[in-house]
């Protein structure tokens, strides 16, 4: 502080009275004789809190823990309403069937948002109640009040007390033994007026802060033919090859990709040569495989598959009468009729030939692989096996109830 | 190290101007910001701590263009690093307001010459963890999902889910720790506003003193302010850790699943924590002549505290295994004897030893008050803290009920580059504060020293 600043300011009133020790002790003492003296506006300044002073000059217990309790039941009353409203009313999660209000697992937000509300309370409470933040004050302007921060202990009796008087108060704080006693004058070189320039530019700055806002509410709102702006596209975006596709990232460029040479799918593996072609190395197999009895529920499966694929063109006995037979036969347009199943040349084909022909059709038959399961296409076979047997067979052959049944 | 070399070398250690005991606190702790440079120790350190921060920019840049699959994370370990450096940063950061809070109630007066940079410390380690669910979420640019902001999906997030406590609770944490950090250091800021002579250095710091005077009755309301931060605080500081270990409480996966957790999470994070605390405060008193203020009595205190907290975390660990016995059930049982002898026994051993074994030598008052031998054991026991959380991941994920759902971790070199980054962080935003901010609470200091005393009758 320079002199010319001091001397400028001389001629401010009188703010009040600073005397300066040197210990606690003597700051404590002269402090209780202030507080007898019955002065209400002073103050002491440390550069520690001194534990026990406040009985020393009459501070009583300051309201503080009462904003931090409000504080508390408010970060509590928060926590709570806002997890109901949100988990339990506006948007609902439900969750393996738990109802969607259980709060014990909400205790542990109600607890942080307690203690962050009570926090804020403390600090500013604290800030409020002591009139921070304090840009300026008359003391700022002693050069030795610096130390108040320090090493030293300053008391000042400010002049507008009711008791303040320029001699009584003086002697009272003389009698204190002080350091050095001095006047401290109102503050009339800071300014407590900010620059209009300054003014100019956060009103500005403010105004310009608020567009970025207005440019996503706006954008929010109103309606586009040029889809979301994204900053980052996430998933937003995410082109795909369709089925057939030709994709120049594949040297064979397609988009499908064939599986490798010999993929059997799961399930698949047709290891019996017997069972799925019928055959046993070059030749058709003569019987059944061995996966197939010769029961009367196979039997009566292969029935039931003639009855379903055979039938309609080689009729339910199996001489090549079924009814798309008869049908075509009548529009005669070149209609290559299906084979009597009883001719010789067909009974004496071995069973392993009669289920490729079922699997892979002859002449206008298509094959019926796609439809027939493998072990139905052998029931077929045996089905027709009997078929075939029930026209040539001779009584002879019968057991003996069933020829007592002809009788 | 002999005093008298290093204080020809290093101008902190010289005589202390002041003709009372609170001018020598106060030139002690502010000469450093009043100084025209720092110690070149400072400079090296710093250098170091940058380089480190651009291989964690770097890295983590890297982890956000090509997305998240750059660490080495895989089926079934999808935490792997990420998680594991998030639990280690915030179990360092329970120390300050530990510290801070716990010890204040407790009325361990020793506290105020550490209780700063501790406090400090808290909230570059919570920064440092912050930023890896961050970017472990996989969209970084998404983070706001996390909290209940109305968004044009309208959704709010799952508070029944731990992982949204956890957002919560270290949200909270941190919020707490920056303003009770902030509250500490305003006398200090007085304090620094009226020494420093620059008139950027005077605004800036009286700026954030915020017109703070020193009154009694300010001092009064402020006290009182402390305590209630202080109690608030302590319940906060044992609930952050006992959320993280909800994470893998509440899961049913074998080696995760038991109530011990929140506990031996806590008692884990103050053992590491403190292990922090003396591993900054061994180089930050030497360098920056402290010794006066952050004794070799304070070492030895936090010491024992290390000591005392390893005991509890050893005792976690035998617990543990007793449980996985005393449960009867398999796979329970398979989970623990496959972290101590499976595939990641190393590791378990590793922890075995740098978080029971090695804190033991605290027993010997002439190691107590060694400070090589203090500033090894707090590097071994953070490295062993990192372990613990490394084997409790990767061991249970890797071996989780069926054996068709088993895998390796094995970590990529953007793992250990953004581990050893998130050190460059730290130790910037440390070093920064070491030269800037009040590292001592001055007023704290004075207020407990003989000469405070007012001598009444």
């Amino acid at each position: 502080m320079s002199d010319s600043e001091q001397t400028s300011n001389s001629a401010a009133p009188l703010y009040g009275v600073l005397a300066e020790y040197d210990t606690p002790t003597a700051l404590v003492k002269a402090a209780r004789k202030v507080r007898d003296a019955g002065y209400r506006r002073w103050d002491t300044y440390t550069p520690f809190p001194i534990h026990g002073i406040e009985k020393d000059m009459g501070i009583t217990m300051t309201k503080l823990p009462w904003f931090v309790l409000v504080m508390a039941l408010v970060g509590m009353a928060t926590g709570t309403l806002f997890q109901y409203w949100t988990n339990g009313i506006d948007y609902r999660w439900l969750i393996s069937g738990k109802p969607f209000w259980s709060w014990p697992a909400n205790i542990p937000i109600i607890f942080e948002m307690t203690i962050l509300f009570s926090a804020f309370g403390a600090l500013g409470g604290m800030l409020f109640l002591n009139n921070l933040p304090l840009p300026s004050h008359p003391l700022d302007l002693k050069e030795r009040f610096r130390r108040a921060s320090d090493d030293k202990f300053f008391l000042v009796v400010e002049a507008s007390d009711s008791k303040f008087d320029d001699k009584e108060t003086r002697d009272l704080l003389g009698g204190t033994a002080p350091v050095v006693l001095e006047d401290v004058l109102e503050d009339r070189i800071t300014s407590s007026v900010v620059p209009r320039a300054l003014m100019y530019s956060m009103v500005i700055l403010g105004a310009a802060s608020l567009v970025p806002f207005a440019l996503f509410a706006q954008s929010r709102s109103a309606k586009s033919r040029e889809g979301r702006l994204h900053v980052v596209w996430d998933m937003d975006f995410t082109p795909a090859y369709k089925a057939q596709e030709g994709n120049i990232l594949f040297g064979d460029q397609r988009a499908m990709r064939a599986p490798p040479l010999g993929t059997i799918a799961q399930g698949h593996l047709e290891e019996d040569d017997h069972m799925f072609t019928g055959k046993v190395g070059d030749s058709y197999a003569i019987g059944l495989p061995s996966s197939i009895t010769a029961t009367e529920a196979t039997m009566l499966q292969g029935k039931q598959q003639f009855g379903i694929y055979c039938a309609p063109c080689h009729g339910l006995g199996g001489e090549g009468n079924g009814m798309v037979n008869e049908r075509a036969s009548t529009l005669k347009q070149g209609w290559v009729p299906p084979s009597n199943l009883h001719q010789q040349y067909i009974k004496e084909q071995p069973a392993g030939q009669l289920f490729g022909t079922i699997t892979n059709g002859i002449r206008n038959m298509p094959g019926y692989a796609a439809q027939i399961d493998p072990d139905e296409r052998w029931a077929i076979v045996l089905y027709l096996r009997a078929l075939q047997k029930s026209r040539a067979a001779s009584v002879d052959e019968l057991s003996d109830a069933d020829r007592a049944q002809l009788k | 190290m002999d005093t008298r070399a290093s204080s020809i070398t290093n101008p902190y250690n010289g005589p202390l101007e002041g003709d009372n005991a609170f001018a020598q606190i106060t030139h002690n702790v502010t000469r450093i910001m009043q100084a025209p440079r720092p110690p070149l120790a400072w400079y090296i350190a710093f250098a170091f701590a940058l380089s480190l921060l651009g291989v964690f920019g770097l890295s983590l840049g890297f982890v956000v263009w090509e997305g998240i699959g750059a660490w080495g994370h895989v089926h079934p370990v999808a935490w792997g690093f990420p998680i594991v450096n998030f639990v280690f940063w915030v179990g360092i950061g329970h120390a300050g307001t530990l510290i801070s809070a716990v010890l204040f109630l407790f009325r361990q007066n020793w506290r105020t010459a550490i209780n700063r940079f501790a406090e400090a410390m808290t909230i570059f380690a919570v920064v440092c963890a912050a930023v890896f669910p961050g970017v472990h979420i996989g969209r970084p640019w998404l983070p706001y999902w996390m909290f209940p902001i109305p968004n044009q999906m309208q959704m709010w997030p799952q508070f029944r889910s731990p992982l949204e406590w956890d957002v919560f609770a270290v949200g909270t944490y941190a919020t707490v720790s920056i303003l009770f950090w902030y509250m500490g250091m305003i006398p200090d800021f007085a304090t620094f506003r009226d020494r420093s002579t620059g008139t950027v250095r005077r605004f800036v710091y009286g700026l954030v003193a915020m017109g703070w005077r020193g009154s009694s009755r300010q001092w009064h309301r402020y006290e009182r302010a402390y305590l209630l931060l202080a109690g608030l605080a302590t319940p906060l500081v044992l609930s952050v850790h006992s959320v993280v270990s909800f994470d893998f409480a509440t899961s049913q996966l074998p080696g995760w699943h038991t109530t011990i957790f929140p506990p031996y999470f806590v008692a884990g994070a103050i053992f590491g924590g403190f292990a922090m605390v003396v591993v900054l405060a061994v180089p930050a008193r030497e360098f920056f002549g402290l010794k006066r203020i952050i004794t070799i009595k304070h070492l030895e205190l936090m010491a024992k505290v290390i000591l005392a907290t390893g005991m509890i975390v050893g005792y976690a660990y035998a617990m543990e295994m007793f449980v996985a016995w005393y449960s009867g059930a398999m796979y329970e049982q398979f989970a623990f004897l496959n972290r101590a002898f499976g595939n990641y026994a190393w590791a378990y051993w590793t922890m075995i030893f740098c978080n029971v074994v090695s804190p033991q030598v605290f027993w010997f008052k002439k190691m107590r008050t060694n400070v090589w031998v203090i500033l090894i054991v707090g590097i071994i026991v953070n490295v062993g803290m990192w372990f613990e959380r490394f084997v409790i991941i990767c061991t249970s994920l890797t071996r989780d009920f069926l054996p068709a759902n088993w895998g390796a971790f094995i970590p990529s070199p953007v793992d250990y580059a953004t581990l050893a980054g998130s050190f460059g962080l730290f130790f910037t935003l440390f070093l920064l504060f070491c030269r800037y901010l009040p590292m001592v609470a001055m007023a704290e200091v004075k207020a407990f020293i003989p000469e405070s005393h007012v001598h009444d009758h």
